[in-house]
């Protein structure tokens, strides 16, 4: 839906050139809600901000369901912008305007007649959950309620594509949830692409399908999100991965458990997809003459299914041990014996 | 008791005076809240990086402004003399005075307005932006609607400035209570009647303060 090819941008400061976007292609899925991640500096802001052309590429090519963004003049650019819905770290809401004038603010630009416009705001501030809050002044909201105004104001124009810079960023854990929660049900309900930059990867995992992973300019990794999680190739991939389950990639801590004892077998299970929902523990814990100690891990979920990894010391006798580990393994998860090395 | 106090003062000529001073007030605030919004607004368009970011109108309108700023008020009324003449077709009375005080008070207050304009968030107007808003839009929806308590709190000051500078050119002729103050009190020796306009302008800064504070607060949504 939106294909992006060989996209740069460059900056002349006084005393350096700073290439902000350098030479990024990628395919935008109609649909999909797709990450961007990366640490600050990274050149995120600046890429989203280049597919809505806030700020002009120095090459490269950018198309919306084949129409070339790149090639529009002025106008044109002005009018297809309205189809591209944009949230901001910061909200952006005049604070002049109260949360209904906020949202029929877009319709205000784009000429839609007064009752329409009035059918389109009722519409929208039920779908974000601020009915009641019509007449308020962005001053008298919280954090999330402002970006639920940013949101219902960034469809206003029913746009195809909805660019989120840092659209969590500033909000509390669990107002962030909240919001997360409410642009996976729109991007469920109107079949919307969201493109969604953030340094946190707990939003990454949370609601995207897929994720690019970027650094000094440069995509440096990209795919299912699911894919990128279990099996991260560069570096800033894996340090963002960590901070997820942080004691996933702490043997240290483990070394206490291991032991000659043949009764006793430290093991790792790695969850994949669906099975991780299973009460697997607990079936072997029942099955199995053994005792399940878990000792530490994290099982997360994405929106392609769970994944996680557990460390558990199994203790039993030693056939019995090798029975579990084998149910285990037919469950279809991974199992690994960790040893010292 | 009044008139033991104030035996100099005539009544009638006080309240001509003082509607004199409103009149000029008032009609020169109008012109001045219109031609320092456009300068105010042209400083900022054309500052680095705005909407319409261009170095030599920015200069030319900068200086303009400046130098008009510099010019000391009672000067300013000399220099406008023949335009002043051209444009109302006399020299004298409160009319008269009108042309220097909207120059005079413009370009301050354009400064005001510029300074009002750079306060507004940079990602409000990015937000429009994004929303495929025209320039003109960006101008009256955002950038001056997001302004307005700074714009009315800049104009309360200019008024206030502005009363003092009727003042000022009612000793060369305007009338007001400036020129009541300086001809039939000063130079008559009638103290009485300097004290009394005195009482009169305050009353009107007064007036001008609370009206400014109030419309200030009630805009102010933040």
């Amino acid at each position: 839906m939106i294909s992006i090819k060989k996209l740069s941008k460059r900056y002349q400061t006084k005393d350096q050139v700073v290439q902000a976007v350098d030479d990024v292609s990628l395919e935008i899925e109609k649909g999909e809600i797709f990450g961007v991640i990366g640490y600050s500096g990274a050149g995120k802001s600046t890429f989203v901000r280049l597919l809505n052309r806030l700020e002009e590429p120095t090459s490269g090519e950018i198309t919306l369901d084949q129409q070339s963004l790149t090639q529009l003049g002025k106008n044109d650019l002005r009018k297809k912008r309205q189809k591209i819905g944009m949230i901001f770290q910061h909200f952006n809401l005049l604070w002049s305007r109260t949360v209904y004038e906020n949202i029929a603010f877009p319709l205000e630009i784009a000429g839609v007649d007064k009752q329409s416009s009035k059918e389109k705001v009722d519409e929208l501030i039920e779908l974000v959950g601020l009915k009641g809050r019509e007449n308020s002044y962005p001053s008298q909201l919280s954090g999330g309620q402002k970006q639920r105004v940013g949101i219902a104001r960034a469809l206003a124009n029913d746009p195809e594509v909805l660019l989120c810079d840092e659209a969590t960023s500033a909000l509390d854990p669990e107002t962030t949830d909240d919001i997360l929660d409410l642009l996976v049900s729109i991007n469920k309900k109107l079949k919307l692409t969201i493109i969604l930059i953030t340094h946190e990867m707990h939003v990454i995992q949370k609601i995207c399908h897929r994720v690019a992973v970027m650094e000094q300019g440069k995509v440096v990794e990209v795919g299912d999100v699911l894919e990128v999680f279990i099996n991260p190739k560069e570096k800033t991939t894996k340090r963002f991965v960590q901070q997820l389950s942080p004691l996933e990639h702490d043997p240290e801590r483990l070394k206490d458990f291991i032991t000659e004892d043949e009764s006793k077998e430290v093991v790792k299970l790695h969850f994949v997809g669906g099975t991780a929902r299973r009460s697997l523990i607990s079936e072997v814990a029942k099955q199995f003459d053994v005792y399940v100690n878990i000792l530490q891990g994290s099982i997360s979920q994405t929106q392609e299914g769970s994944y996680g990894t557990l460390f558990v010391e199994l203790d039993g006798e030693r056939k019995v041990i090798e029975a579990s580990m084998n149910y285990i393994r037919n469950s279809g998860v991974e199992v690994e014996v960790v040893t010292n090395a | 008791m009044l008139e033991e106090l104030f035996p100099n003062v005539i009544m009638e000529n006080l309240w001509t005076a003082t509607y004199e001073t409103l009149y000029m007030t008032v009609i020169s605030v109008i012109g001045t809240f219109i031609l320092g919004i456009i300068l105010g607004l042209l400083l900022y368009l054309t500052d680095r990086g705005n909407l319409w970011s261009n170095r030599v109108i920015n200069g030319i309108t900068a200086t303009v402004v400046n130098v008009f700023r510099a010019i000391p008020f009672i000067i300013l009324i000399l220099l406008l003399i023949p335009f002043t003449d051209f444009l109302m077709d006399t020299i004298r009375g409160p009319k008269a005075a009108l042309p220097a005080l909207i120059i005079g008070s413009a370009p301050f207050y354009a400064r005001l307005v510029e300074i009002a304009l750079k306060e507004v968030d940079k990602g409000v107007i990015e937000a429009a932006k994004s929303m495929g808003a025209k320039t003109h839009t960006i101008i009256f929806k955002v950038l001056l609607q997001e302004s307005k308590p700074a714009l009315v709190g800049g104009l309360t000051v200019t008024a206030i400035a502005l009363i003092g500078y009727t003042a000022i050119a009612g000793v060369i002729g305007a009338g007001g209570l400036g020129d009541l103050a300086y001809m039939h009190g000063f130079q008559r020796r009638n103290n009485d009647v300097v004290f009394a306009c005195t009482v009169f302008i305050v009353a009107i800064v007064f007036i001008f303060q609370w009206a400014g504070d109030f419309v200030s607060k009630r805009i102010d949504k933040r």
